[in-house]
């Protein structure tokens, strides 16, 4: 897909590249049809040989991922973007990260919600006295949800401990990415992969903490994804973020390999800004999600 | 000119074509008013006169925009002559047509904010009732009286499926209506046990959403007797159409009467109950019983026909549950499933009627088992279940 | 070519010519493709074909509804097809059709190549097929499809929904990914390839509009995803969020949910408003009156929308205070769309008017909008909205808005720039039975509506009381006819592509301004390859 239908003008500011066809976002749609299908077939059917159809459509998306950035990055190396495509694709980043930011602001909504309605109603207050009486008259509101009206129980995780030691690598991960991002604007390029590299380990180190979290709420405090809106709001928001991580961990990755075959320049490198904003953000949903999923 | 010909010419044609089809389908006697109704409380009376207000208002603006919009299209057409102006804007112009609408909605707003807090005062009522919605009926449930009782839907499969001819209330109508003291304050409690119902009686302007596990509150005080009709609002599942609410309002005394009569009912029921116990069906009484009680609250979902709807609600027809274990059979139909649609009916039935159930269900579309289920059988399960 | 218009691009066309060399091969154009005007027609024939699927099950619906009693489907059958109809009118036919719009016109209009990000432009595209294909998948599974309302409010659509959920949730949350990422491209495009000179206030009003819509979608998309998901985790991985036993709340559920409704909503009218304030002017001769309040009042439109939601949960048994709040934001609407209405009006006043085809459709919109614009003011009134809410009354307010106002907008948009498209004019005579047929019909079919609802009929209902009867009757012989003219619009819409009709020059309306009439008709297949001088 490289011979390129290219619309170059004399006038070199404006001058605006379009790719010619491409089969990428075709396999794309392929991809994510048979991950959808598979995944929807699976959970609903419960037979395994849907889960390979969810794992067939999840290669044919790395492959097309490393096809596409592939052109990218040979299009970005040949020089035929220009300033103004930058600015498309920062632009184009900024508001994915701002859906994603919308995408986790359903669950704090619904986090807030039960905190401050759902709960204290089911236990009486606002204008649902008749509810506490007549439905559960045993439960008695209070946040962590560690009793459910039902009568389920659970504990609380406290931010003591794991959580803490996350929130520090995650912030620490920043700092070292960040440190990695001036160093290759300035053209210094060991003190570019000391950072990646680091922040890349930091990751990871976060992730395997997260799992042991996950471990330990199962085996030893029975918190469970189904153990009431505590567990709910808990494992999708923690969840949903280790995944972001998870993506993001290997995006970093993906960069330091790029950094180590020395793409990249102090004045153009899309791809690592990308990455270190997708990132930061990431961190940003901890703090949020340490301050109001554990300490509050 | 003549585009406007035109458009008349075939306005009258769209209504000529209306009237006839109004009347070619004249398939029912009864007439449908064509507004709000006024109902039989202050407060729907209240709420008919803010709509008639909002309404007109509406016309009103609607009236002077359109004409204003049609004088330019009569007027200042090209094949009239008509020259184009050229102005594009008018910061005093538009400035005042933000500001009248604004105006306007102040209007409106003070007497709907009138209504919306009285109409959301359920104190000082003089009797309350429960009233749950489930899949799909209403159950309601007198505060300090010892009565309660479900309300299902009376117009039958065969007037449903067009072999029977329609009764006028068809739709609108359930074997046992709510009753409520006329010039009393009522208030509800609404619920529901499954998925969100919404209890609605128009002439009486309430329409509360039942949600499960959550009560709300509701009120009215009804001036006038009658019987008064409505039907669920929110969509709740396959029958959703097929849950009406019939209310019979009747003056204080009447309902005092019908009051106590419940209340005597449901001691004699319970007495009923125990002698029903020693007393035993043969296989044609309970067949029969059965396939009433069975048309009536179970073919809903499991079909007429014992086949229930594929990936839905389980066929019973060759069901190992129901040609095999007796024991889990009525454990199901007594307590009910929790988490599905296959509710407990050990409240909605007496004993006879769900042993004459289960029976009916083990011997029908050719489950031919051949067992005979007693009510001290029913009896014996619950209350092994109890302990 | 250009006379009085303020434009000049610049370029003469056959300058460039050498470069409009489609790719031959139907696969290597139409699958693989990063043209915008091939992407967008694209948009707009998969919009039409679920128009048209849609319809069908509106028209299996109505013949339902024709008679008391069942006759022809079975209730839980019924809700499948209301609720898929529901769901493929708004995701499939309206929003695609939009995006179709955005994506032919907004790059011409603009003086840009194309849209920002090309190749995931036909990935937002492409997603689409799937998506539907899945949606409509489930009404072939056991135990059916989606039977829960276009709503899907919980837990209907959690402990008793049918076991193809999931199925329906994965269908979502492509949608989502695709709408996604059609809205990032709009922006980007509008906001950084604009060419030089095209300041943000010169913008043509559709490319406005649809600018803040994209931000909606944005914003409240991943919000969707979100309700979704939740649905799938109550119904299959054991959380409560819906339910109260676990502490949930199934309001819950419809807060979420309209958080994204209610924008969605005008996600599916602000493109119109743009359309319109096109139409208007070119066929009155006459420059758009109050621009800059226009601008100003599609973005209070869609900041006001944010604080709206409830109105959608008036009878949940929210607190007084809330109903207030959300009653008086609802209707503070009201206000910039009144605005919009007026400043078209302006600019009819002293026009010099005809009245092709695009322009009867926008007239129509004028009035039919505004008339649902009402009864969504008259729903708005919280204690009136008791006695409405969730009877055809609201099904008459939002057909009116989305039917004889995004459907309409539509179809002027479609016949206003066919001959830029095609090449070719549309069939005149044909064109104008369509929009009579339409214009007559889509009034049997839903004004008496509004008589259904305030006489007491509940909407989601497949059998109601005899009184309805005759109404409903009606309706539906409205609801046929405003079908098959619908057909009328296919025919001249295949005629035009194939080439049937007359030439369209350059400039086929006498009144319109902007880039897309300096340039041949039908537009050559890459344009402003070199930015156009906006001066
Ligand atoms: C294109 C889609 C669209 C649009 C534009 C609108 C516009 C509006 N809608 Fe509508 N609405 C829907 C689509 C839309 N709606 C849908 C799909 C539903 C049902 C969803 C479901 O349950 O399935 C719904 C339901 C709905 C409800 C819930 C009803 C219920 O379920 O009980 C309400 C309640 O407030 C409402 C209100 C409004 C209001 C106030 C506007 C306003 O924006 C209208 C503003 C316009 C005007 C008022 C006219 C022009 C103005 C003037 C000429 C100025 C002067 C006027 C005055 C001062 C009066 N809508
Ligand atoms: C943009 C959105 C959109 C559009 C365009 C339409 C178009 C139509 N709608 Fe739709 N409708 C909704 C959005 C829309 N609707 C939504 C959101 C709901 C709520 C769903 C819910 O409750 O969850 C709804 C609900 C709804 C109901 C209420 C159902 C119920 O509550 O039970 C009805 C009933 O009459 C109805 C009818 C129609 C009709 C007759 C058309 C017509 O305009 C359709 C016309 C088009 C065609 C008919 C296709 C073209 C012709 C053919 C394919 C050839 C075949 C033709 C014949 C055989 C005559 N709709
Ligand atoms: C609102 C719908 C509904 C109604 C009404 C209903 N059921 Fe059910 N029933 C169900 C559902 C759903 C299930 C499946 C539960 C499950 O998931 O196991 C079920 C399961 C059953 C089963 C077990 C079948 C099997 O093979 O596992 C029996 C027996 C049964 N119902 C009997 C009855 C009887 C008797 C009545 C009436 C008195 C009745 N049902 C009314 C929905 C209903
Ligand atoms: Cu119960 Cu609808
Ligand atoms: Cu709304």
């Amino acid at each position: 897909m490289s011979s390129s239908a290219q619309h170059q003008s004399s006038d070199k500011a404006t001058n605006y590249y379009v790719p010619s066809q491409s089969i990428w976002p075709i396999v794309g749609a392929v991809g994510l049809f048979l991950m959808a299908l598979g995944a929807a077939m699976w959970i609903a059917d419960g037979a395994a040989q849907y889960s390979w159809l969810l794992f067939f459509g999840a290669v044919i998306i790395v492959f097309m991922l490393f096809g596409w950035f592939g052109n990218v990055i040979t299009e970005s190396m040949t020089g035929l973007y220009s300033a103004q495509m930058d600015r498309s694709f920062r632009q184009g980043m900024s508001w994915f990260i701002f859906s994603e930011v919308m995408f986790f602001l359903a669950f704090f909504g619904a986090l807030f919600y039960a905190r401050m309605i759902a709960v204290p109603w089911l236990g009486g207050a606002g204008n649902n006295g008749m509810t506490h009486e007549l439905l559960w008259p045993e439960f008695v509101a209070h946040w962590p949800l560690v009793t459910t009206p039902d009568g389920t129980t659970t504990t609380a995780m406290p931010w003591q401990g794991l959580p803490l030691m996350n929130t520090v690598i995650l912030l620490v991960s920043s700092v070292t990415l960040h440190y990695g991002h001036v160093s290759l604007e300035k053209g210094r390029r060991t003190e570019t992969k000391l950072g990646l590299g680091l922040t890349v380990l930091l990751g990871i180190i976060f992730l395997v903490l997260q799992v042991e979290e996950y471990i330990h709420a199962y085996q030893e405090m029975g918190l469970t994804l189904s153990s009431g809106l505590y567990g709910n709001t808990f494992f999708l928001l923690t969840g949903f973020h280790g995944l972001h991580v998870t993506l993001g961990t290997i995006i970093l990755f993906v960069l330091f390999c790029r950094v180590l075959k020395g793409h990249f320049t102090p004045a153009q490198h899309f791809g690592f800004q990308a990455g270190s904003w997708y990132w930061h953000f990431v961190d940003v949903v901890w703090l949020c999600l340490f301050v109001f999923v554990y300490i509050l | 000119m003549s585009q406007l010909n035109l458009c008349l010419l075939r306005w009258q044609w769209g209504c000529l074509l209306v009237c006839s089809m109004l009347y070619a389908t004249q398939v029912s006697a009864k007439s449908m008013p064509f507004n709000l109704t006024e109902g039989v409380t202050d407060i729907s009376q209240q709420v008919y006169d803010l709509h008639m207000t909002i309404f007109i208002i509406c016309c009103v603006i609607g009236l002077v925009v359109f004409a204003a919009m049609f004088w330019a299209i009569i007027h200042h057409r090209k094949d009239k002559g008509a020259q184009a102006a050229q102005f594009h804007e008018n910061t005093k112009v538009e400035i005042i047509w933000t500001a009248i609408p604004f105006v306007i909605l102040i209007g409106m707003a003070i007497p709907a904010t009138k209504t919306l807090i009285a109409m959301e005062d359920p104190s000082n009522a003089d009797l309350t009732i429960q009233v749950t919605g489930s899949q799909w009926k209403w159950h309601y449930k007198y505060f300090g009286h010892d009565v309660e009782f479900y309300s299902l839907l009376a117009s039958r499969q065969d007037q449903i499926h067009n072999q029977k001819k329609k009764r006028e209330n068809y739709l609108l109508e359930v074997d046992y209506p709510l009753v409520l003291p006329v010039g009393k304050k009522v208030r509800f409690l609404v619920t529901s046990e499954d998925v969100i119902h919404s209890w609605w009686v128009p002439a009486f302007a309430v329409k509360k959403d039942a949600n499960p596990g959550f009560i709300n509150e509701a009120w009215t005080r009804i001036n006038e007797p009658g019987i008064y009709r409505g039907q669920c609002a929110e969509l709740c599942g396959k029958d959703h159409g097929f849950m009406p609410i019939v209310v019979i309002a009747k003056p204080q005394e009447e309902f005092d009467l019908w009051l106590a009569a419940q209340q005597q009912k449901a001691i004699e029921a319970k007495a009923e109950e125990q002698t029903m116990l020693a007393m035993s069906m043969d296989m044609d009484e309970m067949m029969q019983l059965g396939e009433q009680v069975y048309n009536k609250h179970c073919a809903a979902c499991h079909q007429p026909n014992g086949e229930g709807l594929a990936g839905v609600f389980p066929a019973l027809k060759g069901s190992q549950m129901v040609t095999q274990d007796v024991a889990a059979h009525i454990d199901i139909v007594v307590n009910g499933k929790s988490g599905t649609a296959m509710q407990a009916f050990a409240k909605q039935l007496t004993l006879k009627e769900l042993a004459a159930v289960i029976g009916y269900e083990r011997n029908a579309w050719g489950n031919n088992t051949g067992d005979v289920i007693q009510p001290a059988q029913v009896k014996a399960a619950m209350q092994q279940k109890d302990q | 070519m250009s006379t009085d218009a303020a434009i000049n691009t610049g370029v003469s066309d056959d300058a460039h010519e050498h470069h409009d060399h489609k790719p031959s091969g139907f696969f290597a154009r139409w699958v693989l493709t990063t043209n915008h005007k091939d992407i967008g027609s694209l948009y707009l024939l998969f919009s039409f074909a679920m128009f048209l699927t849609g319809g069908a099950m509106a028209m299996v619906i109505r013949a339902e509804l024709f008679q008391p009693g069942l006759q022809l489907v079975e209730p839980n059958f019924f809700n499948q097809m209301t609720t898929v109809h529901g769901l493929i009118m708004v995701f499939g036919a309206v929003m695609p059709a939009f995006v179709g719009l955005a994506n032919w016109m907004i790059p011409v209009m603009i003086g840009a190549p194309d849209m920002a990000l090309p190749r995931m432009n036909n990935w937002s595209f492409w997603i689409l097929p799937f998506a539907f294909s899945l949606m409509l998948m489930t009404l072939f599974m056991e135990g059916g499809g989606p039977n829960f309302g276009w709503t899907f409010y919980a837990p209907l659509s959690t402990k008793y929904s049918p076991d193809s959920t999931a199925v329906f949730v994965f269908a979502v949350h492509l949608m989502g990914i695709s709408s996604i990422m059609g809205a990032i491209n709009v922006i980007v495009t509008i906001v950084n390839l604009r060419a030089p000179g095209m300041t943000m206030m010169k913008l043509p009003l559709f490319v406005w509009t649809w600018l803040i819509t994209a931000f909606l979608l944005i914003a409240v998309m991943p919000v969707l995803a979100g309700a979704v998901t939740m649905v799938l985790t109550d119904k299959y991985f054991g959380t409560s969020f819906f339910d109260a036993a676990g502490g949930g709340d199934p309001v819950m559920f419809q807060h979420i949910f309209w958080f994204f409704g209610h924008p969605e909503v005008y996600i599916m009218i602000l493109p119109s408003f743009g359309i319109i304030s096109a139409i208007i002017p070119t066929f009155s001769r006459k420059p758009l009156f109050g621009y800059a309040s226009m601008v100003y009042a599609t973005a209070s439109i869609a900041g006001l929308s944010f604080l709206v939601w409830a109105h959608h949960m008036f009878t949940t048994g929210m607190p007084v205070a809330a109903e207030l709040f959300f009653m008086y934001c609802t209707m503070l609407i009201s206000v910039p769309t009144g605005v919009k209405v007026f400043n078209w009006v302006a600019t009819m006043w002293r026009g010099s008017l005809t009245f092709e085809v695009p322009m009867l459709f926008a007239i129509a919109f004028i009035v039919l909008f505004t008339i649902g614009g009402f009864s969504g003011l008259m729903l708005a009134i919280t204690p009136v909205d008791f006695q409405y809410h969730d009877t055809y009354f609201v099904v008459a307010h939002f057909h009116y808005v989305l039917v004889s106002g995004a459907i309409f907008s539509i179809m002027a948009a479609s016949y206003y720039w066919l001959p830029k498209w095609t090449g070719y004019m549309y069939d005149d005579y044909l064109a104008k039975w369509h929009f009579w047929c339409s214009l007559i019909s889509v009034n049997i079919l839903f004004f008496p509506m509004h008589f259904l609802g305030l006489a007491g009929m509940p909407r989601r209902i497949p059998d109601y009381a005899l009184q309805f009867a005759n109404v409903n009757a009606v309706v539906s012989i409205g609801g046929f006819a405003f079908g098959l003219s619908q057909l009328i619009f296919l025919v001249v819409v295949i005629k035009c592509m194939r080439g049937k009709g007359e030439r369209a020059s350059a400039k086929p309306w006498e009144g319109a301004e902007g880039l897309e009439w300096e340039m041949p008709s039908p537009a050559p297949y890459h344009t402003h390859t070199t930015p156009p001088e906006i001066k």
